[in-house]
């Protein structure tokens, strides 16, 4: 079970809050919307559930403990831009080992062609190289995923392509998915009803 | 399966033209530089020796560069000098890129009151007249061919230490950087890993293109009289003298050792370019 309990946030001390005061919780298997238009604070919220924000007040508990420091994350975050999450002088082959191999079997099910495993990030498409980040965290050690947008920028085909390999890994591997778009259809599609508005 | 390597492959043989290339520029440029470099041990000292009764002859076969008004060799007068200019500008731009290099990690990683203090020295670096900083080195230390190393290596780090800077304030504060603290990889391995990529280019381009600043300040110090002492080739010393002789029709004595610096700052250049050119990921393979 993923926590967060009382959250508040603001990036300096003179500015405004951007969380105020949000309790949530997913569990493992389940997937689990967030809405809201642009400027609501998603993406901080996002950011502080996979630990690369820490929150001002209250706290992240993981099975009740604190999100670890270091070592694999058990929460893991896809970002919007594919572009900005890649170096951009690795290779894409070097780019999916960064955290754990990833299986075969998920590379083919998301159309990564061997042959781009040479190429640097610039010579990948914003939709190929969105496939290679997700990729790169489809693995045992991630128990919960963050979808900041996942697909926003993608077309239809690449995110009904996309979300099927993510919705299968969840169900196969009992991973907690929290999908956060201001796409109503897609969250319908995807969380069963379960969106909470931001 | 078979007809997309063959597609493929004109547009292989291309990206490995231009690969080529580069690699021949680059090979090109360094022997140019290496045979300068090492000229004067090859010829040895012969040719600086006064010969009175071969004064003042222009360009020939015998001379191709000619001689002056002693009747010494003025090839290998440049030679020797360009030779001398190019290891002290080699010496004086490592350690220029060095010191740059250190500040500017520093000040990018540290970030606080480090990057205010190391900034600050930049912009103070920057808003005086660089020949003035030189001069004034030069002569604070005494002068001659340390004065020189000196006052290049501790005025040129500037520009360098801002780029490095940058780059690593960039690369710190990516996206792929937090991910990769997230994959429970650690400090150095993500340093190692992430910004050495970024921070070595820059660094090797920055070093290759400091060399015609340090060598032309270096020509420029020994030109006005405060850099190496004038009994020794350098080609500040060899073209300050030839200023004497030009107004008397002897061109060869200003002409021929100035196309020779030019020459070797322009390969400095163009080495630059091409190594800049094979290292950055959107240029190397195509």
């Amino acid at each position: 079970m993923l926590n967060g309990e009382g959250l508040w946030f603001r990036y300096g001390a003179k500015l405004p809050w951007v969380v105020r005061d949000r309790t949530l919780s997913i569990a493992p298997g389940e997937v689990i919307g967030l809405m809201a238009p642009s400027g609501h604070g998603k993406t901080t919220l996002g950011k502080l559930l996979a630990g690369y924000l820490t929150p001002t007040q209250g706290q992240i508990t993981l099975d009740d403990q604190l999100l670890p420091s270091q070592g694999y994350c058990p929460v893991q975050l896809v970002f919007q831009n594919p572009e900005l999450s890649v170096n951009p002088r690795w290779r894409i082959d070097q780019i999916l080992r960064e955290g754990y191999v990833p299986r075969p079997h998920y590379l083919k099910a998301l159309g990564i062609h061997p042959g781009w495993m040479t190429r640097y990030p610039h010579e990948l498409s914003g939709g190929e190289l969105q496939r290679v980040a997700i990729a790169r965290i489809l693995n045992p050690n991630t128990r919960y995923l963050i979808a900041d947008e996942m697909t926003a920028m993608l077309d239809a085909n690449t995110q009904a392509l996309i979300w099927q390999v993510v919705l299968d890994f969840a169900r196969d591997h009992n991973m907690g998915l929290m999908v956060i778009s201001h796409d109503k259809s897609l969250l319908g599609q995807l969380c069963q009803g379960q969106v909470i508005p931001c | 399966m078979t007809t997309p390597v063959f597609v493929a492959l004109p547009i292989q043989r291309l990206h490995s033209n231009r690969r080529q290339r580069t690699f021949w520029g680059i090979t090109l440029c360094v022997l140019f530089l290496l045979v300068i470099i090492l000229s004067p041990w090859v010829m040895g000292d012969a040719g600086l020796s006064p010969v009175l009764p071969q004064r003042n002859q222009p360009p020939s076969l015998a001379h191709a560069f000619g001689t002056d008004w002693i009747g010494r060799d003025m090839l290998s007068r440049s030679l020797h000098g360009m030779s001398l200019s190019l290891r002290i500008g080699l010496l004086a731009a490592t350690m220029s890129a060095l010191i740059g290099t250190g500040l500017g990690l520093a000040a990018g990683t540290l970030g606080g009151w480090v990057d205010a203090v190391i900034t600050w020295i930049i912009d103070v670096f920057f808003s005086l007249p660089h020949l003035v900083l030189l001069i004034l080195i030069a002569f604070a230390v005494g002068g001659g061919t340390t004065g020189v190393i000196i006052a290049v290596a501790f005025t040129h780090w500037t520009s360098l230490a801002r780029v490095i800077r940058a780059e690593t304030l960039q690369v710190n504060s990516s996206d792929y950087v937090k991910l990769s603290h997230r994959f429970g990889r650690s400090p150095l391995w993500i340093a190692s890993h992430h910004m050495v990529p970024h921070i070595i280019p820059q660094l090797l381009v920055g070093l290759i293109l400091l060399f015609p600043h340090a060598i032309l300040h270096e020509a420029a110090l020994s030109f006005i009289g405060i850099g190496l002492s004038p009994h020794i080739p350098a080609i500040g010393i060899i073209l300050a003298e030839s200023m004497r002789h030009l107004s008397t029709g002897y061109w060869w004595l200003g002409v021929m050792p100035g196309v020779l610096l030019l020459l070797s700052v322009k390969a400095f250049d163009w080495l630059g370019e091409n190594v800049r050119a094979l290292l950055d990921p959107k240029t190397s393979q195509g």
